[in-house]
């Protein structure tokens, strides 16, 4: 082999440990070194599960050993973002008021994992409570970009995105409230999902914004990205939102002939604001993916400039009531200095979340308040239903839409902090997808000038992730070029 | 839509539970203006025979069987409790002492 082990695809090493060229305990130990090696620069992982890591690889070689199949997923190492509940470590979504809390069951995601045969090596950072574009807003630490240590690595996920970037991890699992998937990985150059809207169960996902909220993987390349879901998606009756439909073998998906695909491109997506650079990127793109097949075609969704605008109202609307339940009565932290219950709550609430959950939890109230309530809240789910049909009607005239990931590559730490608004904008072309329910992927289109990844979105009808997965796995074999490591400098 | 006042700020941080300081309620006055501003853009559409979004999938009420499951155990419940006695979470008086 060529490649390091940590370097590996998890389909890579599935061959590998088939075909006894390597074990779990040896992947997992490197992966674990190389944590060891680059995180102190990256910053991505907030908890390392050293010894359980290693005692999963031992159980899983031992089954390998007498012959027996230990799963699609077997001795593939996986970092899990810090809002998913693991019985193993802590689980704190990056918040001061969740320190040390100790979950009493795995997310149902992390149990498929594990059936799966995956090994959990820890939890990555993020974004308090997934509210973030940049992973700035941990109270842990700052997780850097892989490909430029003095960049953002995106967020909420950037922990998901940094470690797969940087060769921690072969895949990790992360959440797409508004873009928090799609975004990191375009910014660290891996591929990353957000399934349809109930494709995933949330059973076990600390909850952000619930009817946006969906649990996707990161991986580097698509065909890692088809055996994740293979193993993570379908109906959990722990999750009432979880929806009742088939889940196809992904990994039959995988075709590089695109024939009669239609391509469409909203013509709102591609104005002046597009930087130029990334604009070349997805024209680029677009070639490729002719040449194996697909036709292009411009489409409209007239409703995108109000998507910004509908998302930030629905998502802190949901927020405040989600978060309303640390209250620092049966779990979390609690402000120990409080003459009375009343007291104890606002002091908890106070010092337990920081400035951006603050912001965002002050403006949800207020939208949801009375005398706003329709003036905002129920305006913004009228506009939502608005967005979605742009889509559907969209969809009657094209398989897939292609657009940038993100309107520009990875921007520098402390760049957008000190502005909330100029931060929202930065999810302009990923968080519609939230909205309306749909799959997204994002996918590696290049290198910009700054030697910052680019990505391509490809967005699909409601439960097409096979049509999003065939698209970028012919683009990916067919792009002309390899996006190489990320240098950690 | 009207301007957010000083007022507004600490009215909604005091439905929040938040107890903020002066610097922060002004900060916050000015952050919340502009997002609300920039959201007031939806006002451009006229939604009047727009039915709200309910669920994105159109999924209606969903139904399981009613049967007794298996609990949590009260010692691993308690587990993160901040303060806990006799088989209850334990918080600080909520009426007063007269």
């Amino acid at each position: 082999m060529s490649k390091d082990l940590h370097q590996l695809t998890a389909h890579e090493i599935r061959t590998a440990l088939q075909s006894r060229e390597t074990t779990a305990t040896e992947v997992t130990q490197a992966c674990l070194n190389r944590i060891g090696a680059v995180d102190d620069s990256v910053g991505a992982f907030v908890e390392v599960w050293t010894d359980s890591a290693l005692e999963r690889a031992r159980l899983i070689d031992g089954e390998i050993d007498r012959g027996n199949d230990p799963g699609p997923l077997a001795g593939v190492p996986v970092g899990l973002k810090d809002l998913l509940c693991t019985t193993t470590g802590t689980t704190t979504c990056g918040s001061r008021i969740l320190r040390g809390f100790e979950s009493l069951y795995d997310a149902t995601v992390v149990k498929r994992l594990l059936n799966a045969g995956a090994i959990p090596l820890g939890k990555v950072n993020m974004d308090e409570f997934a509210m973030g574009s940049s992973t700035e807003n941990s109270s842990i630490q700052a997780t850097r970009n892989p490909w430029n240590l003095k960049c953002v690595p995106g967020g909420s996920s950037g922990g998901s995105a940094a470690s797969v970037a940087a060769h921690e991890a072969p895949f990790t699992l992360g959440s797409d409230t508004g873009g928090s998937i799609r975004q990191p990985a375009a910014f660290c150059g891996c591929v990353g999902l957000k399934p349809t809207y109930g494709r995933v169960s949330r059973y076990g996902l600390v909850a952000f914004a619930s009817s946006l909220d969906q649990i996707g993987p990161f991986t580097k390349d698509v065909e890692d990205m088809a055996l994740v879901m293979n193993a993570i998606s379908g109906k959990d009756p722990l999750d009432a939102t979880s929806a009742d439909v088939a889940v196809p073998d992904y990994t039959k998906a995988l075709s590089e002939d695109l024939s009669g695909l239609r391509i469409g491109l909203p013509k709102e997506y591609y104005t002046d604001a597009l930087d130029v650079e990334m604009r070349g990127k997805v024209e680029d793109a677009l070639e490729v993916l002719k040449a194996q097949g697909a036709t292009v075609l411009d489409v409209s969704l007239p409703h995108t400039d109000y998507g910004i605008a509908v998302y930030y109202i629905i998502a802190t609307a949901e927020a405040s009531a989600n978060l309303a339940r640390f209250d620092g009565v049966r779990y979390g932290f609690r402000h120990p200095e409080a003459a009375n219950l009343d007291e104890m709550y606002t002091k908890t609430k106070t010092e337990g979340f920081g400035e951006e959950v603050q912001r965002r939890i002050i403006l949800g109230t207020y939208v949801l308040s009375s005398g706003y309530y329709d003036a905002y809240y129920l305006k913004a789910q009228k506009v939502r239903t608005l967005i979605r049909q742009d889509f559907d009607q969209a969809f009657e005239q094209c398989d897939v839409i292609i657009t940038p990931t993100t309107p520009t590559a990875a921007f520098t730490i402390g760049e957008k902090i000190d502005d909330p608004l100029q931060m929202y904008l930065n999810d302009v072309y990923t968080s519609s997808a939230n909205l309306a329910g749909i799959p997204g992927v994002s996918v590696p289109c290049g290198l910009t000038s700054g030697n910052l990844p680019a990505g391509l979105q490809i967005l699909a009808k409601p439960f097409a992730e096979e049509t999003l997965m065939r698209v970028a796995y012919a683009y990916e074999r067919n792009r002309g070029f390899e996006l190489g490591d990320a240098p950690i400098v | 839509m009207a301007k957010i006042t000083l007022e507004d700020v600490e009215y909604v941080a005091g439905l929040a539970r938040l107890d903020l300081d002066d610097e922060t309620k002004q900060r916050l006055q000015k952050e919340m203006g502009d997002i609300l501003d920039y959201m007031d853009k939806l006002d451009e559409l006229n939604t009047k025979d727009v039915q709200p979004m309910m669920h994105v999938l159109g999924m209606t009420n969903v139904f399981r069987e009613d049967f007794v499951g298996e609990s949590l155990d009260q010692e691993a419940v308690f587990k993160n409790a901040p303060d806990t006695q006799d088989g209850y979470f334990l918080v600080p008086r909520i009426l007063d002492a007269e």
